[in-house]
């Protein structure tokens, strides 16, 4: 990838900033997160929620399928592949895909490696539990990261720890004299330039997304509060009892997370959320998947 | 002068720093009651359309939006922005603000592995850097509107009495010309009135 193209694939994620990007798995449900003011959409077979109760070997999707939904909207259209699997990859690219989620949802390809996604042209998205983990996925190309939140729960605490994690990192790189900074790569086997940068510049040098347990327009306006740049809602919109309704609510208290009053008046009525799993129920913690 | 800059979604953020580099001030327009404080001009951003168009619906600004920019109020929509004043959309039935006479194709260079980087001539202010992110542009426009800058045969920036519409992203490029093209049209606006 030409250092100018990087940039395109930063600068999008850019403009999917103060927005929801949904999990959709048919057409229709494109159409209706869509019209609910998704910036984005995410096109898999099976919801997280779905993947954790069925079990098995969890893939990319059929890629006539992800094709369907790229025709139905105008939005953007994701998808995933399985951490280090850079020929899922290469076909989501063939197909024109607008972002390549490489996630932990689906069953890992490889155990050590992530894929060279500097080799690609078509931008990806990983998930990072703190700031080292961002940082080397952002060294191996990644233009933009979201948090790790534990897929298919509807339990925030995940993401929320992740957010909070990666905060006190970049704070605690902030604080530093630049002759520290060496150290710091060491320990989180990253090149010197990405810790400078976040030294410099208090952030990282992505857009940096809430994803992950995300299921009420509350746990939305929690994360911006934290520091999400944008959310990303899997399960919580389509397996919820008006998924329109909700859908529509968590775009608006993302745009607004700052109101308690108008999200207050955005949770009335939304019918029943997804069931949800605590943390200490789940069996397979995907977030323990790729570090 | 204190610009307004719609902050219901997309880069907004990239404008304010650009205000910021050029000591101009800014409030976030996210919901109506924003509205009403006073603005010299407005900016419209890049994001996605379709959220934005919802969003300024519902939360019940488009209207106050559009009689600002109906009376005068100066404008500069990029991407996203330039979709937003459009009259038309040749490849979607969604209507906007329609204050400027053009009609726009949406996602005219296809999916992100066609978003592009250029430079391209720009009316008055020689050749300027040019990000186009899944970017529209201008299939056609009234007589009454300059095209300002165009890429390869099409138009991609346009001026119609204070409005300028581009399809690319000058908050990305740390170019300041554009924003002091968009100022001095806000000091003509206060000497004039």
């Amino acid at each position: 990838m030409s250092s100018e193209r990087y940039e395109l694939n930063k600068n999008l994620a850019q403009m999917l900033k103060g927005g929801v990007i949904m999990d959709v798995t048919t057409p229709e449900q494109a159409r209706i997160a869509e019209a609910a003011g998704a910036c984005a959409v995410m096109a898999l077979e099976r919801i997280p929620a779905d993947i954790r109760a069925a079990g098995g070997v969890s893939r990319m999707s059929d890629p006539k399928m992800i094709k369907g939904i790229q025709e139905a909207v105008s939005i953007p259209v994701m998808a995933k592949c399985r951490i280090g699997h850079f020929a899922e990859a290469q076909i989501l690219e063939a197909i024109e895909i607008d972002y390549i989620d490489e996630s932990e949802v689906l069953s890992p390809a490889d155990d050590v490696y992530h894929i060279d996604k500097s080799a690609f042209k078509v931008p990806f998205v990983c998930g990072a539990k703190d700031l080292g983990e961002a940082l080397r996925r952002i060294s191996e190309g990644a233009s933009m990261i979201r948090t790790k939140g534990e897929p298919g729960t509807g339990d925030i605490v995940q993401a929320v720890r992740h957010m909070r994690k990666m905060n006190s990192e970049i704070a605690h790189i902030k604080s530093l004299r630049g002759d520290e900074l060496y150290n710091i790569a060491k320990e989180l086997q990253v090149s010197i330039e990405l810790v400078k940068y976040v030294h410099e510049n208090g952030k990282l040098p992505v857009v940096n997304f809430a994803a992950g347990g995300v299921a009420t327009p509350a746990d939305a306006a929690l994360m911006m509060q934290l520091g999400a740049e944008g959310v990303f809602v899997g399960s919580g919109i389509f397996k919820s009892g008006n998924p329109e309704k909700r859908a529509n609510a968590i775009v608006k208290a993302v745009t607004n997370y700052n109101d308690p009053k108008l999200i207050a008046s955005l949770s009335e009525d939304l019918g029943e959320a997804m069931v949800g799993i605590n943390e200490d129920e789940i069996e397979l913690l995907m977030a323990e998947r790729g570090k | 002068m204190t610009i307004g800059i719609v902050a219901v979604q997309g880069a907004f953020i990239e404008h304010e720093k650009m205000l910021d580099n050029l000591g101009i001030s800014y409030i976030e327009l996210r919901q109506k009651n924003d509205l009403f404080h006073p603005i010299d001009g407005l900016i419209l951003p890049g994001g996605e359309s379709t959220v934005q168009g919802k969003l300024l619906a519902e939360l019940d600004m488009f209207s106050l939006l559009k009689e600002k920019i109906d009376t005068g109020l100066p404008v500069l929509a990029t991407c996203a922005g330039m979709i937003l004043l459009a009259e038309s959309l040749s490849n979607d039935t969604h209507k906007y603000f329609q204050t400027m006479p053009i009609t726009v194709k949406r996602n005219a260079y296809g999916r992100q592995l066609g978003s592009f980087h250029t430079k391209s001539d720009f009316q008055g202010l020689g050749s300027i850097p040019m990000t186009f992110i899944r970017a529209p542009y201008i299939e056609s426009a009234s007589p009454s509107v300059d095209i300002v800058a165009s890429v390869e045969g099409k138009a991609v920036a346009a001026r119609y009495k204070k409005q300028i519409a581009l399809s690319f992203h000058p908050e990305l490029d740390g170019d300041t010309r554009i924003y002091e093209l968009f100022l001095g049209l806000i000091q003509t606006q206060s000497v004039t009135n």
